[in-house]
Formats: structure tokens, C-alpha cells, sequence
């Protein structure tokens, strides 16, 4: 009897909150959702701008916002640093390529980390910021099993890409529909991707998913899927694609025979407050290149022997 | 003798005007009734403060699309091509998902919520309270996350083998949604059918009509636009739903050609997209302009509620 009457009223509430007081509690809702958000803005802008001017025991915060790329790395170097210098706070946050490049530049985070360069992106003002590279990310395509594919040319890479090709026939796989899956428009994957294998073209409209994980899961679940992911990702429910028969390896990424890949940069802006020095200078050591990045997956910046500018070009070291 | 009246009446005076003052004053009820009011007026002025803010953020914002980068309103909401990076704004193909997916939803749901509701209210009071009001409260606060990983991960795959492709389209968009807006409609639909006078039953019956006659024709009839505003609040919902819409979408910007085939809708695109982009260039500002297309949608559909409404209530009382 008490649980129906409890019931009954629930719904009156309901109703109560649908017809008349709706707006205002969905306001309400917003407000504070949004002045969270404000609070949590400010805090971030005023904390991270340059509060490390003390001299003996190295402190302050500092935030590092940006490409969920170099996310996981950041976040494990950060909890590292932090155990050593335990006056330092130290944030990691995704957000995106975009997102780290304009807090950096706008000044309301210490450290943008972005998969492509300053350059590339639109709006971004190149000269004020400077580049640390931490990491290189190799990337190769992915397809779904079942499509039977293992190797393809550079070209026809190109043509499934552009919509040209549509079915793994052409290509020597079953006969089975292409189903491209891309990442999200100024994704930093995407970019790195188009630029080695498109070189301009523009690719074919079709499925954009917003994460790694996201395309992982996917192509490994679609039959007929294609798409493109970092090194790390790779699980064996997907294949790994080599390309005119060199394999997607961090050997040859390191000598640029595996052409698809990327640094992975940590932008400052004008002269960074001593944490945020030191922890880039830690992210360059030994400790940080020679284990913590390569257990992650990433490629150490040390050991490669070229290097890659803005445009694309690339020089032996 | 005089003295003393003297005083007296100049204390008489004297007290008056103490009285006066006394009586004038506000009195600590009265205080805190003003506190009350002031804290009322505080909190409403905030609430339309940030209410207005948020307009004037998204909307000076959403039409920097026209007026910095001179996109022409026209192209951006009937081009076809969503190229931001390249200059190419054409929101037709998110829009026109958005419309499909939150109808499509709207249109399998509401005749699963209807029926519920004429269960629960009509059929079985007892055990809709018992058991369908629980089982509805839950589905209403499983958070949509959770709906798009069942999305991909049952809805997905059923689709590919039922009709084929990828599996990923509008029609698993709406299988989600459907059950997302579920809760909503059915709620709604249960409280305006039991909010039909009694006598409008007992009329009926007591004419003869069966319970199928009476509920299709008098309770249903008398019902309707508190069944339409629990429809366009389903819509509503679904119209807005970001994640578990994007999750098994595909979000391929192209003008959906049928059910099956990847689509994407404004907010799926505004999520993917946000974190790739630079404030203030025009892939940034177009992702804004999608925003003031749903800030303007969610209140196209809080005033056809309103509407709805008022012509409800007109009828009734005729």
C-alpha cells in the first residue's frame, strides 16, 4: 500500500515538473552546470599562467591540456614527475589537437599537446609558441579481418580512401563492401594520415568517429571496415595493413620507410614558468624516452633517425 | 489639576507618537519577509542573467558564421557539403538527420508510451504501479552513455544482419532513441490520461460504451494535448541527445539517402568536432552555428508546448 501510494506521487511531482516548473529547473540545472564550468575555467586560467617564480624547491602548476593522443603519456610522465617533486601540481587533460593549441596560445594552460604542428592548424600563430617534441606516433591503416587484406599499394590505399575503390575485390579480398571509417574533420590522426597517403585529395565522405578507442572497436566489429589508427591501438581482432609490403613497425617508422606518422608536440607559449620547464626537460630524459614511452607504445624521439618539418619535408638526422 | 492634565496629554502625545513609531516599524516577520523576497529577486535575477547570457554567448558566437567569415545564411542551411577545413559549411545533411531521427523516434515511440500509459492507468493501475512505474523510473536515469554502448554494442550489429550495410544509420539512431524517449512520453501521457475527470468515464459508461469505447474515444480524445505536449517533450529529448546518438550514427556528413546508411545530426557533429578546432576560424564558428540551430529548435518546441497547451485548455473548458 505504501509503495503505491509513494508511486502515485512521484508521478504527481513528475508532472508538476514537466508541465509548469520545467523551465526553471532545467535552468536551474544549467546555471549550475554552467557556472561549474566558470568556475572550473577560472581556476584553470588563473592557476596555470605563471605561478612557479619561487627559486629553492621547485613548485607550482602546471596544466597540460590537448591531443588525447599523447593523453595517456603525459598523464603516466605527469604522476612520475609529480612523485619526485612534490610541490608541483601537475594536470593532464584531453580536449583535443585544437582545443591544446588555442588554451596554449589564448594562455590559460601551460602546455598544449597537439599531434600536428602549430603551423598546420588555422588560427594558430606559429611563431608565438614553441615546439617540444616528446614522441613519434606511427599510424597505419586497419582493416576488419574478414576482408582478407594484408598488404595494399600506396595507390590503391589512395583510391579506397577517395571512394574510388568500393569493394575488397579490387584489391585482392573478398568480395565485400568497403565501409571507410575516418576520424572527425581536424583530427591530428586524420591529418597525419591524409597528408602521407591523400597528399591533398580530398578523402570520400563517409563514417568520422571522434577517438581511437572508438574506431578500434568498430573496425574490429564491421565487416568491410577500413580505417586508421596509432601503433598502440592495434589489437588482434584488427589487421594491420603494410603498405608495399613494409610493415607497420617502429624500426621503420624510425627510418622513415613506413611513411604514415606523426611527433607528438607539447607547445608552450613565450618563456614557461621553471615546473613547466622542468617537467618538458624530464619528458626529453632517458628515464622518460628510453622506457616510459616505448612501454606505451609511443616511439622515442631519441632514437629516430630522421626528422620531419612543418611541410612534411624530411631530413636525415 | 491643569498641570496634570497638561502632562498627561503630553505624555499622551508622547506615547502616541511612540506608538506611532512602534507601529510603523517593520517588525522581524515583516524582516524576514523582505529577506525572503530579496533572496527570491537575487536568485530569479541570476537565473536571467546567466538565461541571457548563455543566449547572447551562443548567439554572437553562432552568427559569427555570417558575419566574420561571410558565409551567406542561405548556403549554410541548404548546402549539402560539410567541409569546415575547407571552407564548406552546407548544415542541410545534419539538419535533416536531426529532424529524421528525432521524428523517426517520436513515431515508433509513441504508440509503445500510449499503449503503457492506458495500461497503468485504465487496464492495470495496480500492477502499472507497482511494476511499470519503477521499471520506468529506471530507464529514465540510465545515463545516455550507457544507451549508446548498448547502441553499439546489440542495436549495431542486430541492424547489419537484419537489412544490411554497416549497420551504423539512422535507423539504429532511432532504435536508441526510441527507447530514450520512452520514459519520457509514457510519464507524460499517464499523468494528462489520468488527469481526465472521472465523470467523463463514468458518463461514458454509464451510456453503455465499453471500456474500449471509452478509453479510444472519450479519455484518449480528452487526452490528446496533453499526449501531443509529452510527444514534443519526447522529441525534444531526442532532438538534443549528443552521445548515444553519435555513438551509432556513423556521423558521416552526407545527405542521408535511406535508413541504413551512416548519417550524422547537429549534435553528434558539434561533439565529434569541438575539440579539433581553433576558436575563432570558421570551423570553430560553424560548430557554433549548429549550437544556435538547437538552442533555437529546443525553444521552437517549449513554445509549441505552450501552444499546445493553450488550445487545450481552451477546449477543455468549452
Amino acid at each position: 500500500m505504501l509503495s503505491l501510494r509513494s508511486g502515485g506521487s512521484t508521478i504527481l511531482k513528475k508532472r508538476h515538473g514537466v508541465t509548469e516548473m520545467n523551465k526553471g529547473s532545467k535552468l536551474a540545472m544549467g546555471i549550475a552546470a554552467l557556472s561549474l564550468l566558470l568556475v572550473g575555467c577560472g581556476k584553470a586560467t588563473s592557476s596555470s599562467s605563471s605561478k612557479g617564480s619561487s627559486s629553492e624547491a621547485l613548485s607550482g602548476k602546471v596544466t597540460a591540456v590537448g591531443s588525447t593522443a599523447l593523453q595517456p603519456l603525459a598523464a603516466k610522465a605527469g604522476a612520475n614527475f609529480t612523485a619526485k617533486n612534490s610541490k608541483v601540481t601537475l594536470t593532464v587533460q584531453g580536449g583535443g589537437s585544437g582545443t591544446g593549441l588555442s588554451q596554449v596560445q589564448a594562455g590559460a594552460v601551460s602546455i598544449g599537446d597537439s599531434d600536428i604542428f602549430a603551423e598546420e592548424k588555422d588560427g594558430i600563430k606559429a611563431d608565438k609558441l614553441t615546439d617540444h617534441k616528446v614522441a613519434v606516433v606511427g599510424m597505419a591503416p586497419v582493416v576488419n579481418k574478414d576482408t582478407g587484406i594484408k598488404n595494399l599499394k600506396m595507390a590503391q590505399l589512395k583510391q579506397i580512401f577517395t571512394g574510388k575503390i568500393t569493394n575488397w575485390k579490387e584489391v585482392g579480398g573478398k568480395d565485400q563492401k568497403i565501409v571507410i571509417i575516418n576520424r572527425a574533420q581536424g583530427s591530428g590522426t586524420r591529418a597525419t594520415f591524409e597528408n602521407a597517403v591523400l597528399k591533398g585529395t580530398d578523402a570520400v565522405k563517409s563514417q568520422e568517429q571522434d577517438s581511437n578507442g572508438a574506431v578500434q572497436k568498430i573496425v574490429g566489429s564491421t565487416p568491410g571496415a577500413v580505417s586508421y589508427l596509432a601503433f598502440s591501438y592495434f589489437t588482434n581482432k584488427l589487421q594491420a595493413v603494410s603498405i608495399d609490403n613494409v610493415t607497420p613497425t617502429d624500426n621503420n617508422v624510425e627510418t622513415n620507410k613506413w611513411k604514415i606518422w606523426s611527433y607528438e608536440h607539447m607547445y608552450t607559449k613565450g618563456t614557461p614558468d621553471k615546473a613547466t620547464t622542468a617537467f618538458l626537460k624530464y619528458m626529453d630524459s632517458k628515464t622518460v624516452q628510453d622506457s616510459l614511452v616505448k612501454d606505451m607504445g609511443y616511439i622515442s624521439i631519441h632514437d629516430m633517425k630522421v626528422a620531419k618539418d612543418a611541410k612534411g619535408t624530411v631530413t636525415q638526422n | 489639576m491643569e498641570q496634570t492634565n497638561f502632562q498627561l496629554k503630553k505624555q499622551d502625545a508622547q506615547s502616541h507618537d511612540e506608538w506611532d513609531a512602534r507601529l510603523h516599524r517593520a517588525t522581524r516577520a515583516t524582516r524576514e519577509d523582505w529577506m525572503g523576497r530579496g533572496i527570491s529577486y537575487l536568485c530569479i535575477g541570476v537565473i536571467i542573467l546567466v538565461v541571457a547570457s548563455m543566449l547572447w554567448f551562443i548567439t554572437s558566437k553562432g552568427i559569427a558564421t555570417f558575419t566574420q567569415n561571410h558565409v551567406s545564411l542561405w548556403k549554410f542551411l541548404s548546402g549539402t557539403n560539410w567541409a569546415p577545413d575547407q571552407g564548406q559549411i552546407g548544415a542541410l545533411p545534419m539538419i535533416v538527420g536531426s529532424f529524421a531521427v528525432t521524428f523517426a523516434a517520436a513515431i515508433v515511440a509513441t504508440p509503445f508510451a500510449v499503449g503503457t500509459a492506458i495500461f497503468m492507468t485504465e487496464i492495470s493501475p495496480n500492477k502499472g504501479r507497482k511494476l511499470l512505474q519503477p521499471v520506468i523510473e529506471l530507464l529514465v536515469g540510465i545515463p545516455s552513455v550507457v544507451y549508446g554502448f548498448i547502441g553499439l554494442a546489440v542495436v549495431v550489429p542486430f541492424m547489419r544482419h537484419l537489412v544490411g550495410g554497416s549497420g551504423f544509420g539512422i535507423i539504429s539512431a532511432t532504435f536508441v532513441l526510441f527507447v530514450m524517449v520512452l520514459p519520457t512520453i509514457t510519464t507524460m501521457t499517464v499523468d494528462s490520461l489520468r488527469a481526465v475527470p472521472r465523470h467523463y468515464k463514468e458518463a461514458s459508461l454509464a451510456l453503455g460504451a465499453t471500456r474500449w469505447q471509452t478509453v479510444s474515444r472519450v479519455i484518449l480524445r480528452s487526452a490528446t494535448p496533453g499526449i501531443l505536449t509529452a510527444v514534443i517533450f519526447g522529441m525534444a529529448r531526442a532532438f538534443g541527445e549528443a552521445l548515444a546518438v553519435q555513438m551509432v550514427i556513423g556521423n558521416a556528413a552526407i545527405m542521408p539517402k535511406n535508413l541504413i546508411s551512416p548519417a550524422s545530426t547537429l549534435t553528434s557533429q558539434l561533439t565529434t568536432g569541438i575539440g579539433d578546432t581553433i576558436d575563432g576560424t570558421l570551423p570553430n564558428n560553424a560548430l557554433w552555428s549548429l549550437a544556435l540551430i538547437l538552442l533555437l529548435m529546443s525553444l521552437f518546441f517549449n513554445a509549441l508546448v505552450r501552444f499546445i497547451a493553450k488550445r487545450g485548455q481552451l477546449k477543455n473548458g468549452r
